[in-house]
């Protein structure tokens, strides 16, 4: 299970950084969604997969599963979606401003 | 004692209140509640002068950061008295000056908490004993500066003057750091007392002469000693006020106070008696030379500042002599030579001050300070016209003002070098005397342009761009004060010899203090007819002359080793520094997105994929994989395939859509992986995040498709994949590699440590409480990014800069 979940997270980090390394703005912003996914998949494989039961005391249970990657994880999709809307808005601001949604000829741009 | 601790906060603490005073009481001019400070400072300091002159010291240390051995520890005593007299007493008079000077219209809450920032920061230069404290004071006295120098900062000439001074002045602050790190790698001590406790043992040492002549840098660069002088004369385009405060009483003064703080560490070795000596004879020399062709009378005086630092300099560079020679019969002569500095030092602040408020009073009364359209002023300005006689003459060496007492005490000290015996002189020991004559000669010519030039000879009315008339009495105050001071000190010297000189000497010769008397009695006449009397003598009638033939040998300074220029190096250095680095940051600061990226991938696969393959990190181990089920190779193959056509749809729509699908199989395999809480976490986050995407899509152009070149898309490909790659060999190489054990297993305990039962919100809200409280801070900066994005409009303000 972890070896599969690793290459599938080998695939959404190769599609992430082709989408962050093209010119247009919505691409780029796609990109960074598609790496927080991948990133978090990542962190819950490093705790291992369905070693043990729900993280939760009152399931009495003889074995957890690794809590702590999925408290850094919940932090991190907060974040994520965070960054995300903000880099929609700039991306709307900038279009409006500029009249442009493509990062090579918004390159120099000066303008205040 | 506390209050030398306080003396240095009270004025950054005030510094804080000076703008809501400002906005608070706007029918007062802010300058009366800043003078408030500088006069109480000084009364404060004023009350400790008999104790001080007793002998006592007072000593304040606040451990700061213990364990590098920086201590905040404050020092008052001779020396430091006489600095901290010097910055509030010409402060205040400086302060009461700019009331006048400075029109309401200006920006007066930054002049003055600039000012009030210098003040402090210069207080604790000179009343430092840590030499780390000591060095943070200096930088900001350099800070201060700049900010006080581009004050008007519209002018192009003000930011480049600012900009001069700050590099010039940093630097050798930089170098007299290192020296002080070099002198703590020796003694194990920043503490100047210490350092000079154990000077015995340093001399030999590898490190000593290398601190010594970074220290020198220092001090040199602070006071414009040649060739780092080049900054001062920029430095006048900062109002006058200042100048006349930062950039001749004071702040150009530091460098003095720290070869003199340190003349007790350095003095003895031959290094620094030439050193300090000849740097400051010839800055004297050219300086006084320059400041005879300058038509601009505030370039004049800031030659002439920078001469008469050179005096003081070489003054103190003689008076080191001393400490070689231990005590005997010459060394007293050798003291001689320090106490003629310390006295000239206060002296020069007294006359310089009193100059530069005149030249400021002319300058704001008649729109010019070029001496060429000046002229026949005198009738006019009668009272500005007694101070520039009193400050000038007094500068030129003459009876009865106090620059004549200091200049024949400097040609004395001059001719003792004659009698030198050690550092094997030689004839050199001649030129001293004559260097100093020559340069004093010049000091008398310039000395004479500013009365005359200014003040008699023919009224050009036409020629000016205000018509002219006395400055209002309040201006007249402070630059009278002034001179009656250059007066008083004529008549009365030997109290500021006996209170003020003397202890400060014993700081300078703390071995010889207890052995001999350093304080000679300041006379102005000593019963005959001596040679630095003839020295005198034949100042002013050499100078005199040439002064009348000034118009024929003007044109020397057309020749020759005037037109070499510090300046075109120092702005070909700058502009090669400037040229250079901007042809390096436009290589790879293209301003294109995708190069960043790729830079940071690069380097990703380099440094990460690099390292794992050198180093042979690649182990797999599959043995303890989970299970999987049919269901989740299912979700698998469809996350692996939606993520995949992301890349080739041709709407935006769909792409947004495969990308909800990601998330929500992603929500799906946290079910599976047994985190509910994440699951409705991620499927709120997406099904937000993707009416977000859907909402800015309206107002977005629908996207076209990539226009690079192949190649660009090739490469893309590459690093991408790579990046996939070392990605995923990285991950199965940490499971495969498990070295230590979980840690989670303290979590689990969350109900005894944290009172819940759900562990990974103990962790949230407990544990890791902190993480949590910052993940909120960035929701709320990323929320007030996206209002101010969406709302906000910038204003286009006009801007009144000088390009």
């Amino acid at each position: 299970m972890e070896t599969l979940i690793t290459i599938l997270i080998g695939v959404l980090v190769t599609v992430a950084v082709y989408l962050l390394l093209s010119r247009s703005l919505i691409r780029v912003i796609l990109g960074s969604a598609v790496l927080s996914h991948a990133v978090h998949l990542l962190l819950m494989v490093m705790g291992g997969l369905k070693k043990g039961s729900v993280p939760l005391l009152g399931e009495q249970a003889e074995a957890y599963t690794d809590a702590l990657p999925q408290a850094l994880i919940l932090t991190a999709i907060v974040i994520s979606f965070a960054v995300s809307a903000f880099l929609l808005v700039l991306a709307y601001r900038t279009y409006k401003e500029t009249g442009l949604d493509d990062l090579h000829e918004l390159r120099g741009f000066t303008d205040e | 004692m506390l209050t030398i601790t306080m003396a240095i906060f009270i004025p950054f603490l005030a510094a804080i209140f000076i703008p809501s005073i400002y906005k608070g009481i706007p029918r007062v001019n802010i300058g009366w509640f800043v003078l408030i400070i500088p006069v109480t400072l000084f009364i404060m300091l004023a009350r400790n002068i008999s104790a001080i002159a007793a002998g006592e010291t007072y000593i304040q240390t606040i451990p700061w950061i213990p364990s590098a051995g920086i201590y905040f520890t404050t020092y008052l005593d001779g020396l430091s008295m006489i600095f901290g007299l010097l910055i509030t007493g010409v402060g205040s008079l400086v302060i009461l000056y700019s009331i006048y000077y400075l029109s309401a219209r200006e920006s007066l809450a930054h002049f003055y908490v600039y000012l009030l920032l210098f003040m402090g920061a210069m207080l604790g230069v000179v009343f430092s004993d840590n030499m780390m404290v000591l060095y943070v004071f200096w930088e900001l006295t350099s800070i201060s500066s700049f900010l006080l120098i581009a004050f008007w900062y519209h002018r192009k000439q003000s930011r480049y003057g600012a900009q001069k001074s700050l590099l010039i002045t940093v630097t050798g602050g930089i170098a007299m750091l290192a020296g002080f790190l070099m002198l703590y790698a020796m003694t194990g001590s920043f503490s100047i007392r210490e350092n000079i406790a154990s000077v015995g043992e340093l001399t030999g040492e590898a490190l000593f002469l290398p601190a010594l002549l970074l220290v020198l840098v220092g001090a040199f660069t602070k006071s414009a000693q040649f060739p780092f002088h080049i900054w001062l004369p920029d430095a006048m385009e900062a109002p006058t006020p200042v100048s006349a405060y930062l950039h001749s009483a004071t702040m150009v003064k530091a460098g003095i106070y720290i070869v003199a703080r340190f003349t007790p560490v350095f003095g003895g070795e031959p290094v620094w008696f030439y050193a300090v000596s000849a740097v400051g004879i010839f800055t004297l020399f050219w300086g006084s030379l320059n400041a005879v062709r300058q038509t601009d009378l505030k370039a004049l005086l800031a030659y002439s500042t920078i001469s008469q630092l050179g005096l003081v300099m070489s003054l103190f560079g003689l008076g080191s002599a001393a400490l070689h020679a231990g005590y005997s019969a010459n060394s007293v002569l050798y003291t001689q030579a320090t106490f003629a500095a310390l006295f000239h030092l206060v002296n020069h602040s007294t006359f310089k001050g009193a100059l530069f408020m005149m030249v400021g009073i002319v300058d704001l009364n008649v729109g010019t300070r070029d001496v060429r359209r000046l002229g026949g002023l005198m009738s006019l300005m009668p009272f500005t016209f007694t101070i520039a006689v009193i400050g000038s003459f007094s500068m030129a060496g003459l009876p009865p003002f106090n620059g004549f007492l200091s200049k024949e005490m400097f040609f004395e000290a001059m001719l003792t070098l004659r009698h030198l015996e050690f550092f094997s002189i030689g004839t050199w020991g001649t030129w001293f005397p004559v260097i100093a004559w020559i340069a004093s000669v010049f000091t008398f010519v310039y000395s004479m342009i500013i009365v005359f030039q200014t003040f008699l000879g023919e009224h050009q009315p036409d020629r000016l761009d205000r018509k002219a008339h006395e400055a209002p009495p309040g201006m007249l105050i402070a630059p009278s004060i002034l001179a009656l001071l250059v007066v008083t000190i004529f008549f009365f010297p030997n109290i500021i010899g006996q209170y003020l000189l003397r202890p400060a000497m014993a700081s300078i010769y703390p071995s010889l203090a207890g052995e001999m008397e350093l304080a000679p009695r300041i006379l102005a006449w000593h019963g005959k007819v001596d040679t630095p009397l003839l020295m005198t003598g034949g100042v002013v009638i050499l100078g005199i002359i040439l002064y009348r033939l000034l118009q024929y040998w003007r044109n020397i300074y057309e020749i020759g080793p005037f037109r070499w220029n510090l300046d075109a190096l120092y702005n070909g250095m700058l502009s090669f520094a400037e040229r250079s680095s901007s042809l390096l940051t436009n290589f790879y600061m293209t301003g294109d997105l995708r190069n960043y990226l790729s830079y940071i991938f690069a380097f990703f696969l380099l440094a990460v994929g690099g390292s794992l393959w050198f180093t042979g990190g690649f182990s797999f181990d599959m043995s303890n994989d989970a299970p999987i089920a049919l269901n989740e190779y299912i979700l698998v193959f469809v996350m692996a395939a939606a993520c995949v056509l992301m890349l080739f749809v041709r709407s935006r729509i769909t792409a947004i859509l495969l990308n909800g699908v990601l998330g929500y199989s992603i929500a799906l395999f946290f079910v599976f992986f047994r985190a509910p809480d994440l699951a409705l976490t991620q499927i709120v986050v997406e099904t937000v995040t993707t009416g977000l995407f859907l909402a800015c899509f309206y107002f977005l152009p629908e996207w076209k498709r990539e226009k690079s070149a192949q190649p660009t898309k090739i490469f893309n490909g590459l690093i991408a994949v790579s990046a996939g790659v070392v990605v995923t060999v990285i991950a199965l190489s940490v499971q495969g590699n498990k070295m230590f054990e979980s840690i989670s297993v303290y979590f689990e305990n969350a109900y005894d440590l944290a009172g819940g039962k759900n562990i990974v919100n103990t962790i949230l809200g407990d544990f890791r409480a902190f993480d949590t409280m910052l993940e909120v801070v960035v929701l709320f900066i990323a929320g007030i990014g996206v209002y101010t994005l969406v709302k906000l409009k910038a204003k286009k303000e006009e801007r009144d800069v000088e390009d």
